[in-house]
């Protein structure tokens, strides 16, 4: 376990001032201001509108981004990085030749793309909440404030947190091996797309595809928004236990531990 | 003995590259590991630290196998394989500071060490920028950081210039000598390796040639004296009447063995009062090619 918080903690040193780490903070900060802007300009359009469909629209915005390209090209980036920290130093010889267990150097590289992804996710929620909060207080027509919408949002991105963890497993792996940028990146990228069409053509057995799944999770998330017999106000309802979920988490498991076990077996060049 | 490997074999596919290598590193040694570039010398290094999986043999350090324990040997090892890996997006305090969080050793430390290796001055500069025998300094750095029983250290002078090859040969003897440490060095460098080394291991094609001290090295490896004359063959001949063995002549120079300084003052004074002009007289080393070439015919 010691091994384990020492590599954590010098991961954080390692990537504190690299783009792993910053593209994590300034994504979500960057996305969210754009929106905020682009209500802040079209507020008389939206001053009518109540409190819970303003957050539907604000939150529904940056969410549709996200689900659909962002949040997996992200991860794909993040889980190179990491690795690739490594690739360009030429430093994994000397991780395996330090005294910390093989085991400890791995799981704290991939917990550690983990918490940047948890970390972005969560900045995700705090930025929309208070851009959201910002938007009322700059222009008290809009009535963000009428509605809390902070649990039903949690729990949209920790939903999305664990549609992400197959991709998360795949793309560590895929970065741990292959120490040239294109061979993950072009992986990770052509699956991203493969999974968008999969799931918005909604072919049946999408779930079985991680990188389907985020938008998987969006589209359950808001599934009669456009529907004749809607109601009115459209229903949020999050459902954990979908097949999708559940196929990510056994993916993530699988594949992290697979990983270890190549780890373990390959020769350190 | 701090290394101790038996009958040690490692394949690159079907090339065998490490061959039944069973080399003796005793305590308290600077042990220098000769060979040519390709010989097998990173490969044997990687095999130490159980960086690559031993195919056939056994590997022991500090008397206890490696493999069963890896992480307590480790712990008192510190290596530089190949060139320094150093990431260069930190500057050269950043680097050593990670490592010294990694190995829970005090940040003053790394001071000492930035000390040490002279490199306090751009200790903020980004690692990147360092010169190559700045960042070779950073990874000896890095390799001492832990304060280590044993350094394994791969080529720790490549790239440097002489007064930074002088310096690392003066902190190995340093390190042994005072703080009874043991040091195993690869070089393919015969002088580099004669000039420190206590005990010599000598790897062609990964095969283990020859090992043993210095002093049975120098036995093998017979200095020369070199004599620059005007004309060759009358010294030559000259010298053969006085009872001395000629190895070696060219229109510039010939050679005879070396014995000792006093003789080579002997020779020197032995030609002059003969009016033969000397131009230059010095003691020369067999290179690492020709020591070959006499181990194997040896062999």
């Amino acid at each position: 376990m010691k091994g384990f918080i020492l590599s954590f903690r010098s991961e954080f040193y390692k990537t504190r001032k690299t783009m792993a780490f910053w593209s994590a903070v300034l994504l979500p900060l960057a996305i969210c201001l754009l929106l905020f802007f682009g209500f802040l300009n079209h507020s008389d359009r939206l001053v009518h509108q109540p409190g819970f469909m303003l957050w539907l629209q604000f939150a529904g915005a940056i969410l549709a981004v996200m689900g659909s390209l962002i949040l997996p090209m992200l991860i794909v980036f993040l889980a190179y990085s990491v690795n690739n920290i490594e690739h360009k130093a030429e430093t994994w010889k000397t991780l395996f030749s330090l005294p910390i267990s093989k085991w400890a150097v791995y799981s704290a590289k991939y917990f550690y793309a983990l918490f940047l992804t948890i970390l972005c996710l969560l900045l995700f929620m705090l930025f929309t909440l208070g851009f959201g909060n910002l938007l009322s207080v700059l222009n008290p027509a809009l009535k963000f404030s009428e509605y809390h919408v902070e649990g039903t949002l949690a729990r949209i991105y920790l939903k999305l947190l664990l549609s992400s963890l197959g991709i998360l497993s795949i793309q560590f792996l895929l970065s741990l091996l292959f120490r040239d940028f294109l061979k993950p990146m072009g992986i990770g990228f052509a699956a991203t797309i493969a999974g968008i069409i999969m799931a918005n053509v909604g072919w049946k057995y999408a779930y079985t595809f991680p990188y389907a799944h985020p938008l998987l999770t969006i589209k359950s998330i808001f599934p009669s928004r456009m529907g004749e017999n809607s109601p009115p106000i459209p229903q949020i309802t999050v459902d954990f236990f979908t097949k999708d979920i559940v196929v990510s988490l056994i993916v993530a498991a699988g594949v992290f531990i697979l990983g270890y076990f190549i780890v373990l077996k390959k020769s350190v060049k | 003995m701090v290394i101790d490997t038996q009958g040690l074999s490692f394949n690159f596919g079907n090339q065998q590259v490490v061959k039944s290598l069973s080399l003796q590193v005793p305590e308290g040694s600077i042990y220098g590991f000769l060979g040519p570039n390709g010989a097998g010398k990173t490969t044997t290094i990687k095999l130490l630290l159980n960086l690559l999986k031993t195919d056939q043999g056994s590997i022991l350090i500090f008397g206890k196998d490696l493999v069963a324990n890896r992480i307590s040997i480790l712990s008192q090892i510190g290596s530089l394989i190949e060139q320094p890996a150093i990431y260069s997006h930190l500057s050269g305090r950043e680097n050593l500071v990670n490592r010294a969080l990694l190995l829970q050793v005090p940040e003053s430390r790394v001071d000492e060490m930035l000390t040490l290796v002279r490199l306090k001055e751009a200790a903020n500069k980004k690692a990147g920028k360092y010169s190559l025998g700045m960042k070779q300094r950073l990874g000896i750095a890095l390799a001492l950081l832990p304060n280590p029983q044993l350094l394994i250290l791969d080529e720790p002078t490549n790239g440097l210039d002489p007064n930074g090859i002088i310096e690392v040969r003066e902190l190995l003897i340093r390190l042994v000598s005072q703080h009874k440490k043991t040091v195993f060095v690869s070089s393919h460098l015969l002088a580099e390796v004669e000039r420190m080394a206590t005990h010599v291991g000598i790897i062609d094609k990964g095969e283990l040639l020859f090992q043993g001290s210095i002093k049975d090295l120098e036995a093998i490896s017979q200095p020369h004296v070199q004599i620059e004359v005007d004309n060759t063959v009358d010294v030559a001949n000259f010298l053969k009447k006085q009872g001395f063995t000629v190895t070696d002549i060219s229109d510039d120079y010939l050679q005879i063995p070396y014995l000792s300084k006093e003789q080579m003052g002997e020779i020197n004074a032995l030609l002059n009062r003969n009016d033969y002009q000397v131009y230059s007289i010095h003691k020369i080393q067999k290179d690492l090619e020709k020591l070959f070439l006499d181990i194997t015919q040896k062999a």
